[in-house]
């Protein structure tokens, strides 16, 4: 095992110490002095008219500062959208405008009418209750294909209809994979619902705004996992505050999941009403208002087909997806369906011809963005559970048939435009199928019939496409940002390192991770390196934590950035040593004139670089103090093989699982004992879809589990301990440390095996039975058990 | 939440002259009540707290009959040996959390239609008493969230018969893990009882037909072939009236198993 700080030690995490002994310091724990309080006025209907919306009992209201309402943001932008999806005509998707309060219209359920600034909670609460609102119910279109029928009802009144855009990718391939499946031997078809998803994070968003008239400067405090892509599309595009003037901070964030990336109204809404009223202002969101406002996941609804030929080779894989937006469309949601979803379509599998087609819908309930995963857990299940129906139509192995499939030579260019650089699904499969001890199914099996139980066995592949993201390929995709990122590293004169990264850690263990990277370069222990993220203004620009890139993009930013602080270290030693820096050498933290006794220490060097009295100040400047910027020339594709055991009773339909099984390849490791966790974590949500989870929305647009009492979140007792396994590593070949990113591996990979199990226990038990729909509830299996 | 006057009195007199204004309300545990005044629903102007009343506390068992004072939370009783069933239903009702806070007074008092209390109540043929009178628990249940208790009547105690057997079998709703069907079982001198819980849009109710299978042959077996009829169960996002009323029977079996 590599010792203690270095890279590929299981290091504890060194910010569990303040998180766990409730020191953590997060954005509601933040007051600033003479902050006012807001509540905002959210819509009770999914769809409706706004006429009016009468504050004067409000503002006479005790305590009441300032009411505001849609009118007063007449003369500010609407939240933007950061990426333009070209559809399969050549037209722009069709964009709504998304004010920050209504105005015209509510479009669903917790749209913000009104916005109550009071001296207490309270007492704006108490306020927003006389706001007289006049809205004229509309019918509300809450299932996407009724979105599309020609006399639904409008979303939004000045576009064309309910379709944001109808994508098909790779459209040129259309034509040829309708001609494969016309000389399939085999097509097996599977109609599926990936289900609405929301995020829970355990911290809620807050959001606090504050203007400092004497230097003209806003600061908004929000628990965001960018905190600089808020600056820019806050500052630009929304309230026009030049970066320079408005800085972003986000402290400890508990928790995001995606549903912390996006620009949300609050932000800027307290950004400016500080301004406007000369005093800051906090929201706080309680958990009954995440429900209606904290962007959802997922929710697509697909058929998708596989063609078979004679040797069960797979020769043609097509998708009809629809991909509901919500109302409005959320920060990224355009890319979720598409350039998350449609390139990874080809899986771990040389499936030649692909072709897939997303409808993205807009309808009457909470816009949809990423969520761990974003994408990429829908590309993988509905490959991964018709591959499954399809071996079982066959009659064959399902592993077998994913064997005789695999992707075995690297790189690979896939017909979905990416191209794999590494990878070893077999050895990943052969690993799974040691760590799952498969072998040992059957008796297993029999033991649990014995207690009157179902045994299922479910497994399935995944790849993903991490390290978001080379930014002229993004942007030649549509994304309306570059998507690097940054590091300083700032070397004070003892020796010791401050790293300020753009990239943000909500859990991720960035304060662990990140000092082992860098201190291992260098030859020191990791406790002196500090890692500032989440302020504007004391970061460089960065694009935040998301699409498990923080090591691959933000952790290579940090090796350029220490690599040009060594480089010019040696040059100091150099001197110092009166050598020629060629000659060199760092290790363990000292430096050597190689093949000599000659050398300098760490300390020294830094000492030197900042007490120049005997330094080549002609030829070096003082100081040492490097920033990188690191544009990934690729994705990189973690890939694994992941195994799921249940019992269901018979009885009840409940479903238990007993064994839980990963094996993945991350690349290199920096911190195993980190990365076991998020898989754990990213496994304990994917369960979660799998058997608990699902927003249900009623036909009027109201959602009818929009509490912990009827959303189910997994719980300690709904998971097993997990056999996990990451020790098949191929390292990624273009970024400096091998690394793929583990962050949402779990989440994408879990669902489908979960599935596959319950299916493989029922069809066991004689049911004749190919699907059912996440989530697997006991009533669901129950009912699927009668037929 | 709304501002509220808060008293706490020490004697039941006094908590009855408490709330004997319009618009105060008791507070037992409050693991409902507070939860509704957070969200706003409810606006009562006066909370009167029951916790401090030593007369509403305690357990006792004498006679084969186990008392227990309203004001005793779930942990207690899942603490008490005198009557086993009912320990294991008190302990298996939300989470630490609300065992340590909930009572068994608030409980039945409030008459949720997936509680467990409302089952063992009903399924042990319990009293229900009173600052005023005994109500019998055949009696005391008398419609979702309504009971038979009137305008400033506070409930000070639960008798419980202590059977020769009985049991708890309880299917847990998956996000809130209220009852989504519970049945308590029960066999004692009086005869047999069955009582069901999460199900019945009409609340706790007494399954007969199992009741009367149960008489001559207490055994799981006695209950092969009997079915609820689906006709006025629940249905909601976590399983439709069918799946209840099927539960119903899953669950009546295992409790008489259980109970052995």
């Amino acid at each position: 095992m590599p010792a203690d700080g270095s890279i590929g030690a299981p290091d504890k995490r060194r910010e569990d110490v303040r998180f766990l002994t409730g020191k953590g310091r997060y954005t509601d724990d933040i007051n600033v002095n003479g902050q006012l309080y807001v509540h905002f006025l959210r819509s009770p209907v999914a769809h409706g008219r706004l006429n009016g919306v009468d504050t004067e009992a409000a503002r006479a209201m005790p305590g009441v500062v300032r009411v505001f309402t849609g009118d007063d943001f007449a003369d500010v932008g609407g939240l933007p959208c950061g990426w333009q999806v070209t559809d399969r005509h050549g037209d722009p998707m069709q964009e709504p405008a998304h004010p920050v309060l209504a105005r015209g219209k509510v479009r669903h359920v917790g749209d913000p009418i009104a916005a109550v600034v009071a001296e207490t909670l309270n007492q704006a609460r108490d306020a927003a209750e006389t706001i007289e609102v006049d809205i004229e119910e509309l019918p509300a279109v809450i299932d996407m294909k009724a979105a599309l029928a020609d006399d639904a009802p409008k979303v939004h009144d000045d576009l064309k209809n309910n379709l944001c855009f109808d994508w098909g990718f790779v459209e040129e391939n259309k034509a040829a994979v309708e001609e494969a499946f016309q000389k399939a031997a085999h097509v097996t078809t599977l109609e599926l619902v990936n289900q609405r998803l929301v995020a829970n994070p355990m911290e809620p968003r807050v959001a606090i705004g504050d203007y400092a008239a004497h230097s003209d400067e806003s600061t908004l405090y929000t628990t965001s996992q960018n905190p600089h892509v808020i600056r820019l599309l806050m500052g630009a595009f929304v309230l026009g505050i030049p970066e320079h003037k408005l800085r972003v901070i986000s402290p400890d964030v508990g928790g995001g999941f995606g549903s912390k990336i996006f620009h949300y109204a609050e932000e800027a809404f307290c950004t400016f009403a500080a301004k406007q009223l000369r005093r800051p202002v906090k929201w706080t969101s309680s958990r009954s208002e995440a429900f209606i406002t904290d962007c959802h996941g997922r929710d697509h609804v697909t058929t998708i087909q596989l063609a078979l030929d004679a040797e069960n080779n797979f020769t043609a894989l097509r998708t009809d997806t629809h991909a509901n937006m919500g109302a409005y469309l959320s920060t990224f949601a355009p890319s979720v369906p598409t350039w998350l979803h449609g390139v990874l379509m080809a899986g771990n599998y040389k499936t030649p011809l692909i072709y897939v087609n997303v409808k993205a819908v807009f309808t009457n309930t909470v816009p949809v963005d990423a969520y761990r995963g974003a994408g990429r857990p829908e590309a993988t299940y509905q490959l991964e559970r018709v591959i499954d129906k399809a071996a079982r139509e066959l009659g064959v192995d399902p592993i077998a048939l994913r064997r005789q499939n695999f992707i075995t030579q690297f790189p690979y260019a896939t017909p979905v435009a990416v191209e794999y650089d590494t990878g070893d699904y077999v050895a990943t499969m052969d690993k799974l199928e040691e760590i799952a001890d498969l072998s040992g199914f059957e008796k297993r099996l029999a033991e649990s019939k014995a207690r009157g139980k179902l045994r299922g066995l479910g497994v399935n592949c995944y790849i993903e496409a991490c390290g978001i993201a080379p930014s002229n390929l993004v942007g030649q995709l549509g994304a309306r940002a570059g998507l690097y990122e940054s590091a300083t590293v700032r070397v004070n004169a003892t020796g010791g390192l401050v790293v300020m990264t753009g990239s943000h850690s909500h859990g991720q263990g960035h304060e662990t991770a990140f000092p082992q990277v860098v201190a291992g370069m260098i030859g020191i222990d990791p406790s002196m390196v500090e890692i500032v993220h989440g302020d504007t203004a004391n970061t460089p620009m960065g694009m935040g934590t998301y699409g498990s890139r923080s090591l691959a993009v933000g952790g290579s930013a940090m090796v350029r950035a220490t690599e040009k602080i060594i480089a010019k270290a040696k040059k100091i030693a150099a001197h110092l040593l009166e050598a020629s820096d060629g000659d060199i050498e760092l290790k363990d933290g000292q430096f050597t004139v190689a093949g000599t006794d000659k050398s300098v220490a760490w300390g020294d060097v830094t000492l030197a670089a900042y007490v120049p009295h005997n330094y080549p100040l002609e030829d070096l400047e003082p100081g040492l103090e490097e920033t990188a910027f690191y544009d990934p020339a690729n994705f990189t594709y973690p890939a694994g093989a992941y195994a799921c055991e249940v019992e269901v009773d018979p009885e009840t339909g409940k479903v238990t699982i007993e064994r839980f099984s990963a094996a993945d390849d991350f690349g290199n490791i920096i911190n195993p004992m980190i990365v076991d966790g998020q898989v754990h974590g990213g496994i304990g949500q994917g369960i979660g879809q799998a058997l608990l989870e699902g927003a249900v929305y009623d036909e009027n647009g109201q959602l009818l589990n929009g509490s912990y009492m009827d959303y189910t979140m997994p719980r300690a007792d709904d998971v097993p301990f997990y056999a996990v396994d990451h020790s098949c590593q191929t390292p990624c070949t273009h970024n400096p440390l091998g690394v793929k990113g583990c962050g949402e591996a779990g989440a994408i990979g879990s669902p489908p095996s979960v599935v596959n199990a319950v299916v493989d226990a029922l069809v066991r038990a004689g049911h004749d039975i190919t699907h059912i729909d996440m989530p697997l509830t006991p009533s669901r299996v129950w009912s699927a058990m009668q037929g | 939440m709304y501002a509220f006057e808060f008293e706490r009195p020490r004697t039941l007199d006094e908590a009855v002259a408490a709330l004997a204004d319009d618009d105060a309300q008791a507070l037992a545990g409050g693991q409902t009540l507070i939860p509704t005044l957070r969200q706003r629903l409810a606006m009562p102007g006066k909370l009167v707290s029951l916790t401090a009343i030593d007369a509403l506390r305690g357990l006792s068992a004498s006679g084969g009959v186990l008392t227990i004072g309203a004001a005793t939370t779930h942990a207690e009783v899942a603490q008490q040996t005198d009557y086993p069933a009912l320990a294991k239903l008190a302990g298996g009702i939300g989470d630490p959390h609300v065992r340590n806070r909930g009572t068994i007074g608030g409980s039945i008092a409030n008459n949720d239609p997936s509680a467990c209390y409302p089952a063992g109540v009903l399924g042990s043929g319990a009293t229900v008493v009173t600052n005023r009178r005994e109500i019998a628990a055949d009696d005391y249940f008398t419609g979702l969230f309504e009971t038979a208790l009137d305008e400033g009547e506070i409930i000070t105690a639960v008798n419980f018969p202590i059977p020769d057997k009985a049991a708890y079998a309880k299917f847990d709703q998956p996000a809130s893990r209220f009852a989504l069907v519970g049945v308590f079982v029960s066999k004692g001198k009086d005869g047999v009882r069955v009582a069901v819980t999460g199900a019945s849009e009409g609340g706790v109710f007494r399954w007969a037909e199992a009741e009367a299978a149960l008489a001559s042959d207490f055994s799981a077996g006695a209950l092969e072939g009997l079915s609820v009829d689906p006709e006025g169960m629940i249905g909601d996002i976590h399983g439709g009236p069918d799946y209840r009323a099927h539960l119903i029977g899953v669950m009546t079996r295992r409790a008489v198993a259980a109970a052995g």
